[in-house]
């Protein structure tokens, strides 16, 4: 018995020096070992690009941007080998931990996915002047003082504009077929419309009153409620929140949020006997509600991608704040489900082209009011620090421009029409 | 005992005394039988060379000096949280509350730094958290360990609950210093002035938190073994009745062990969120005061050898991390390799207190 467990023990130690003595011998094995720093920048083949993504690609907001980052590296011509991956990083001290070990991997332009890597990249950045870095959909670039350090953002308000026209006209569809009832309707006669947002902030808001003007724009008595399920990835809770939407009687329910427990909870009550009808965000929705789905509001981030990887091989500097909507094809609605409306395809064509040419704007303030009033000044940014505007006006001639002063959304008013059932 | 009898094929039998060195050599065996496993695994799954496998590992936790100072950093706090746990587990006091104890005592620290960061100078900033968190720690542990020792109530689920008070009472103030406004997070506390944030000591941003913990395992230890205080507690482990026997005051015993050791889980919250994050949120603890409970028991509550154990799970985690980035794979093949080398090194404990012996082999083999 001691024999053979002396033998087994010999066997295992030699397997185990085996392996250190390889490391010792080869240390160049591994490519990410920190002697390979290059000098970022200085030519273009040794360009290297870190990518930091919040999850990985089995959500859909994760894989939009996996995708575009895949599409901007092959129409610019970046190599695979020249990013560095980094998935699944909380919104803590992991981002600046991983953000400064891109950085000693070589990294000369590190970007991150998701709102909550702001305040991380930032450190980083300050810490790293020599390195540019990207903070996906943040805000404080501009403010933050540090040349190294940008935003960008979409500007999906566009296309939550256009998703709401989509809803709209199914609305009017439903309501010329009498499919509308009383209890789809509040007391003052408007029909209820729901929306299941994320976090209260500015983002959010600006996305839910786009896409509530565009059902507006077609359906003039419409009303919305919006219930927030504080979290960006909640299934189960955005399905509870849609439920809870649809049995006050909500006819139409969007969403600010990434999963399909929304659309998923409609199909349901859809396949059940009940008329409702959703419109979803970033991915296409049709393989989890298709009947109830009518489209989704996407994002298109190869566009910025390839913007910014162009410029990094050119050795230029990437804009500080960069927002670009359907002039770039940065935005866009996903494939027209089949429950929607008869000529939906032909509004939409007029509607974009309207966008495009800037004879539409979103948020006319001729569209909507707050407290019964017509809004003719807003300070969209906040120098001091107390989460109110003081500089930076956003309304002129009539129009509150959005994502101009600064690439995220600030468009933060609760215009008429619109209740937060649960704002914390 | 009947020979000739049905002897069973192989038999378990309890083992004393076994020398220290041949029960680590034991632990030696299992670690290198585990890395075999999983390099067979790891060719059968994926056809990557095993070695170059853990070699991509030992980048990942060392391959750097910035690399091995934040496994270094995430070492310190595992143990932190392990040192914690071990007076009361040696009390045979079910603690799985740490998770709520680091989370109080993380938040007294953010607390803190909100409301003092620009008022008072850094050095009593951080004597004032150092207190503050430590008591908010030892008030979550005190309050499962007073109702265990004045009506008997299960401290199990008691601490388990806590966790879940502590979690929502983070995400309140969460919610109440969020910034920006809405985004339901707190953002970098005090990025512009750093008031509040652990100093580096000697040019190391990560050394005061190795410190401090280290400082920690050696009292522990101490108090442990070697005082008067420990002594009881080993006993009130072993059995209540025993210690009310010889006059222990045994409520006294574990509302004091439970003092300390809350405390000592708060001073790990305050290490996260002073020392390293710089942040609050309902994440901060991350499942490690669970975590934490592995490298305990693994230590047998040697706080010495937590710093072993801790390590070792660190290390596990950070490679993980790297063979996904490099290789490509997702995070649950690493997490395969973790559970392979956790299940060889917790089953060769088996192996150190039991013998086999097989048929017809002589009793004293």
């Amino acid at each position: 018995m001691k024999k053979v467990l002396a033998l087994l023990l010999a066997l295992t130690l030699v397997f185990a020096l085996a392996a250190c003595g390889n490391q010792a011998a080869d240390p160049s094995s591994s490519p990410a070992g920190s002697k390979s720093s290059e000098s970022p920048g200085a030519e273009t083949s040794d360009v290297k690009i870190g990518v930091i993504l919040v999850h990985d690609e089995n959500t859909g907001y994760d894989f939009a941007h996996i995708e575009g980052i895949r599409q901007a590296a092959a129409a610019v011509g970046v190599s695979d080998d020249r990013i560095v991956w980094k998935y699944n990083v909380s919104e803590d001290e992991s981002c600046y931990d991983t953000a400064t070990d891109l950085v000693e991997q070589g990294c000369g332009y590190i970007f991150s996915d998701s709102y909550g890597h702001q305040s991380y990249m930032q450190q980083a950045a300050e810490e790293n002047p020599e390195v540019t870095f990207v903070a996906m959909t943040g805000d404080t670039a501009a403010l933050s003082g540090l040349s190294n350090f940008k935003n960008a953002f979409n500007d999906t308000f566009q296309s939550r504009y256009v998703s709401g026209v989509v809803a709209g006209l199914k609305l009017a569809e439903l309501v010329a077929n009498g499919e509308v009832k009383d209890a789809n309707k509040n007391a003052d006669g408007t029909i209820k419309t729901g929306y299941v947002g994320a976090f209260p902030y500015a983002e959010v808001v600006s996305g839910y009153t786009a896409f509530y003007l565009g059902v507006k724009s077609i359906v003039e008595n419409v009303a919305m409620s919006v219930t927030y399920t504080n979290s960006w990835y909640d299934p189960t809770a955005e399905a509870e929140a849609a439920n809870a939407l649809v049995s006050s009687g909500c006819i139409i329910i969007s969403q600010h949020a990434d999963s399909t427990g929304a659309p998923s909870a409609c199909q349901a009550l859809f396949d059940a006997g009940t008329t409702v009808y959703c419109v979803g965000y970033n991915i296409d929705m049709l393989s989890v509600a298709p009947d109830a789905a009518l489209t989704s509001a996407q994002n298109d981030w190869s566009v910025y991608y390839t913007y910014a990887f162009g410029r990094i091989l050119a050795g230029e500097e990437i804009a500080t704040d960069w927002a670009e909507g359907y002039n770039e094809g940065a935005v866009l609605i996903s494939e027209l489900g089949a429950s929607c409306a008869e000529g939906t395809a032909g509004k939409v064509a007029e509607i974009e082209a309207a966008i495009k040419d800037g004879s539409l704007n979103v948020f006319d303030t001729a569209s909507f009011t707050v407290g019964g009033e017509t809004v003719t000044s807003y300070l969209a940014l906040d120098t001091d620090g107390d989460w109110a505007g003081d500089t930076g006006e956003a309304i002129e001639n009539g129009v509150f421009s959005e994502s101009t002063l600064r690439s995220a959304p600030y468009f933060g008013l609760r215009i008429d029409g619109i209740t937060e059932l649960n704002a914390s | 005992m009947n020979r000739k009898a049905t002897e069973p094929f192989v038999r378990i039998v309890k083992r004393d005394g076994l020398p220290l060195w041949h029960s680590w050599l034991i632990r030696l065996a299992a670690l290198a039988l585990a890395l075999a496993v999983c390099a067979a695994v790891i060719f059968a799954i994926v056809r990557l060379n095993p070695l170059r496998v853990y070699g991509a590992m030992w980048q990942g936790a060392f391959g750097s000096a910035k690399r091995g100072w934040i496994t270094l950093r995430d070492t310190m706090m595992l143990l932190c949280i392990g040192v914690g746990l071990a007076p009361a587990f040696k009390m045979r006091f079910w603690n799985i509350g740490a998770e709520g104890q680091i989370l109080v005592g993380g938040l007294a620290t953010a607390a803190c730094m909100i409301y003092f960061g620009s008022a008072i100078p850094t050095w009593a900033l951080l004597l004032l958290t150092f207190a503050v968190s430590a008591a908010a720690g030892a008030v979550w542990g005190v309050l499962p360990a007073f109702f265990k020792a004045r009506y008997g109530t299960n401290e199990t689920l008691f601490t388990l609950m806590m966790n879940y008070v502590a979690i929502q009472l983070t995400a309140f103030f969460v919610a109440k210093w969020e910034n920006p406004f809405g985004s339901n997070t707190v953002g970098i506390i005090n990025q512009t002035h750093k008031s509040g944030w652990f100093p580096a000591v000697f040019g190391q941003q990560y050394l005061l938190n190795a410190l401090l913990v280290l400082a920690l395992t050696v009292f522990v230890f101490i108090y442990l073994r070697y005082t008067k205080h420990g002594y009881e507690t080993a006993v009130v482990g072993e059995s209540e009745r025993t210690a009310r026997y010889i006059g222990i005051d045994v409520r006294r015993v574990i509302i004091r062990t439970m003092l300390l050791s809350g405390a000592i889980c708060g001073l790990a919250g305050f290490t996260a969120v002073a020392g390293a994050s710089h942040t609050i949120s309902t994440s901060t603890a991350g499942g490690r005061g669970f975590t934490a409970i592995i490298v305990a028991w693994l230590a047998r509550f040697n706080t010495f050898v937590m710093i072993l154990t801790a390590a070792l799970l660190v290390f596990l985690e950070k490679g993980a991390i790297q063979i996904a980035t490099q290789y490509n794979l997702n995070d649950y093949a690493s997490q395969m390799i973790t559970g392979i080398i956790l299940f060889f090194i917790l089953g060769s404990e088996f192996f150190i207190n039991y013998r086999l012996i097989f048929r017809g082999k002589k009793e004293a083999d």
